[in-house]
């Protein structure tokens, strides 16, 4: 089975205290936060390299980005993808979802594949619109929020997760594209001798030009959004409890007898 | 007069509230805009549902057919083809949730509309284009989005951010809509919805939740928040990396693809309080929120609000209770 998986690069925010420009329209510390796998697609890597090993096949790994997305690219051909296509993203800065997905199209509709894999969201601007866009660019049959697959003799059985407990179970046929929900399966570990292991496998690297993508369909031209202003949400309704360790577990410990009931 | 469609979501016969909570987003904007507000009903069984509809909306537009039981994509999709084509709405609203995350983005490329997602407020700006407020950076920063001119717009509305009270004092009226011939199709097929049972406590019955979030580092750690559980009564519960990691079963996962819970105490340890994971527990009467990060979105909805490392807090925490005993 030969399996196409799309991954992008994404910030790691959590802890960190983010400041906008004075003009409201980007993050001013961008250059300092660390880079890392969107959290779904590291799943959706995962969920690949083990259909893999269980169906035989490969794994390409397709991402849009800077020089830097090589990371994510090293990172999953060391958890076991064969191939690796980077599209460089100058001409994508400012992309909605659909140019996004357009990128990805033009590499995709020139490969050979049975399933597609995106995650389900990125983390940063959480759209959660790429993969289905591109299954309908590509005429596939798809399902998002997937959390198992079984690999039938004709086509595959899906469980989506849906609110409340409960899955859906549906069929499709194949060539098809899935968006790969968290929990699906718990994925390895990556060392860095590992990463190191992979780094003489060639990356192949395309841009817009190349793809001969019109500007107008990508980046600011073609996104539907014109204007994007940016703010911090105002401070919440926490009253803080500060002071010393023990001061505080004292506090926390009176709130809990109080509203807990506990004497 | 421009109207507004709201795709109704329902699951087994019975509404899901953001069907409601969106009526009452398209009732408030129509009514700034004077517009019109249609409800999409796709269905087999149309009867007892509409009913339910007409005190919310102006028009309930109903498609009623045996293979629109249940929410199946590649169906949807061929109805609401044809509706949006005939009926052409400014505004379509869908539900940013399992059913709308797997429709709105293909109704968007397939329909050619511009679509937003995950919005937690849409206006009609003076110029007649949208306006639409969301979150990005897991709720870290607030986006206010300005869409280019379009003649249609769809917009997904994040559950749960608006009042879900069906009468809006109005009285629809029904239209059928004749569903067309499905041709082509059955390349996905719906089976079954499995509810998922389990054995374990059931967190929603308890009075006070110690829940943990992944800033409870590894497994072994659980037994921390469990030996402060313990010296309170309270019972562990999780957010979704926890349950994701097996650390603990998901029976103990807060949030819309967990439980929602309303427990007298909900002490936080180390989540970050992701969207998904507040629908869950931000109606608990007093939430206590412990966190490294002065800026986490869990101290929005947190009645009191710690910025401390966990593991310098449970120890201190579990002894205070223990030398009660
Ligand atoms: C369709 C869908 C459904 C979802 N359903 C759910 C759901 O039901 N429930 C759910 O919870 N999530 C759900 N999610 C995931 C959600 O978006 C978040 O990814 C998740 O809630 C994050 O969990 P967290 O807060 O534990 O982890 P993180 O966001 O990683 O936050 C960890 C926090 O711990 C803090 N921290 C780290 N170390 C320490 C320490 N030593 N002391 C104190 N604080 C520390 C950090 O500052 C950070 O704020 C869903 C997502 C999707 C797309």
């Amino acid at each position: 089975m030969d399996i196409v998986v799309c991954v992008k690069q994404v910030p790691e925010v959590k802890d960190v205290d983010l400041r906008i420009n004075k003009e409201g329209t980007d993050i001013n510390n961008r250059d300092d936060l660390v880079m890392t796998i969107n959290e779904w697609d590291n799943y959706a890597v995962e969920e690949a390299v083990r259909l893999k090993d269980a169906h035989g096949g490969t794994v390409t790994l397709i991402t849009i980005g800077d020089e830097d997305a090589e990371d994510v690219l090293r990172r999953g051909l060391a958890m076991g993808a064969d191939h690796a296509i980077l599209i460089d993203d100058e001409e994508f800065k400012g992309s909605d979802a659909q140019g996004i997905a357009t990128g990805l199209y033009e590499v995709l509709k020139d490969l050979e594949f049975d399933l597609v894999l995106t995650g389900v969201q990125s983390f940063d601007d959480g759209w959660g619109q790429v993969g289905v866009i591109l299954a309908e660019l590509m005429n596939l049959p798809y399902a998002t929020l997937v959390v198992g697959i079984d690999v039938q003799e004709k086509g595959l059985i899906i469980h989506r997760e849906l609110e409340s407990n409960t899955l859906e179970k549906v069929k499709l046929s194949q060539p098809a594209l899935l968006t790969i929900q968290t929990g699906i399966n718990t994925p390895r570990y990556v060392s860095i001798m590992g990463i190191r292991k992979v780094r003489n496998i060639e990356i192949e690297e395309t841009d817009a030009n190349e793809l001969n993508l019109p500007v107008d369909q990508i980046g600011l031209e073609g996104s539907c959004i014109s204007v994007r202003t940016l703010s911090l949400p105002p401070a919440g309704r926490a009253e803080m409890l500060t002071g010393s360790l023990d001061t505080v577990c004292e506090t926390v410990a009176d709130i809990i007898r109080k509203k807990g009931g506990i004497s | 007069m421009p109207e507004i469609f709201v795709i109704t979501e329902h699951r087994k016969g019975k509404f899901r509230d953001v069907t409601f909570e969106m009526l009452a987003l398209a009732d408030k904007i129509a009514s700034a805009n004077d517009c019109s507000v249609t409800a999409v009903l796709l269905t087999d069984h149309a009867y007892g549902l509409a009913e339910e509809l007409k005190s919310a909306c102006d028009c309930v537009l109903i498609a009623e057919d045996p293979a629109l039981g249940n929410y199946s994509a590649d169906e949807y999709l061929a109805v609401l083809e044809k509706i949006i084509a005939q009926k052409n709405p400014l505004l379509t609203l869908v539900g940013n949730t399992a059913m709308g995350m797997d429709l709105a983005p293909a109704m968007s490329t397939r329909f050619s509309i511009p679509c937003v997602s995950d919005c937690v407020n849409v206006e009609i700006s003076d110029n007649a284009s949208l306006k639409l407020e969301r979150q990005i950076y897991g709720g870290k920063i607030n986006a206010c989005l300005l869409m280019k001119p379009s003649s249609k717009y769809i917009a997904t509305v994040r559950a749960g951010t608006f009042p879900a009270d069906r009468d809006r004092g109005k009285n629809a009226k029904i239209e059928n809509f004749p569903v067309p011939a499905f041709d082509n199709l059955g390349k996905r097929q719906f089976i079954e919805y499995i509810e998922e049972i389990t054995e374990d406590v059931d967190i929603t019955a308890a009075d006070i939740l110690v829940s943990v979030g992944r800033g409870i580092g590894k497994p072994e750690n659980i037994a921390l928040a469990q030996e402060f559980a313990d010296a309170i009564g309270a019972t562990v519960s999780c957010s979704r990396p926890v349950a994701d990691k097996g650390w603990l079963p998901k029976s103990r996962q807060v949030g819309t693809s967990g439980k929602t819970v309303k427990p007298k105490i909900y002490i936080a340890l180390g989540i970050s309080g992701a969207f998904q994971h507040q629908a869950g527990m931000k109606n608990a009467e007093t939430i206590i929120a412990v966190n490294k990060d002065p800026n986490a979105p869990i101290f929005n909805i947190a009645h009191y609000g710690i910025v401390m490392d966990m593991f310098q807090f449970l120890p201190k925490i579990t002894e205070k209770f223990k030398q009660e005993k």
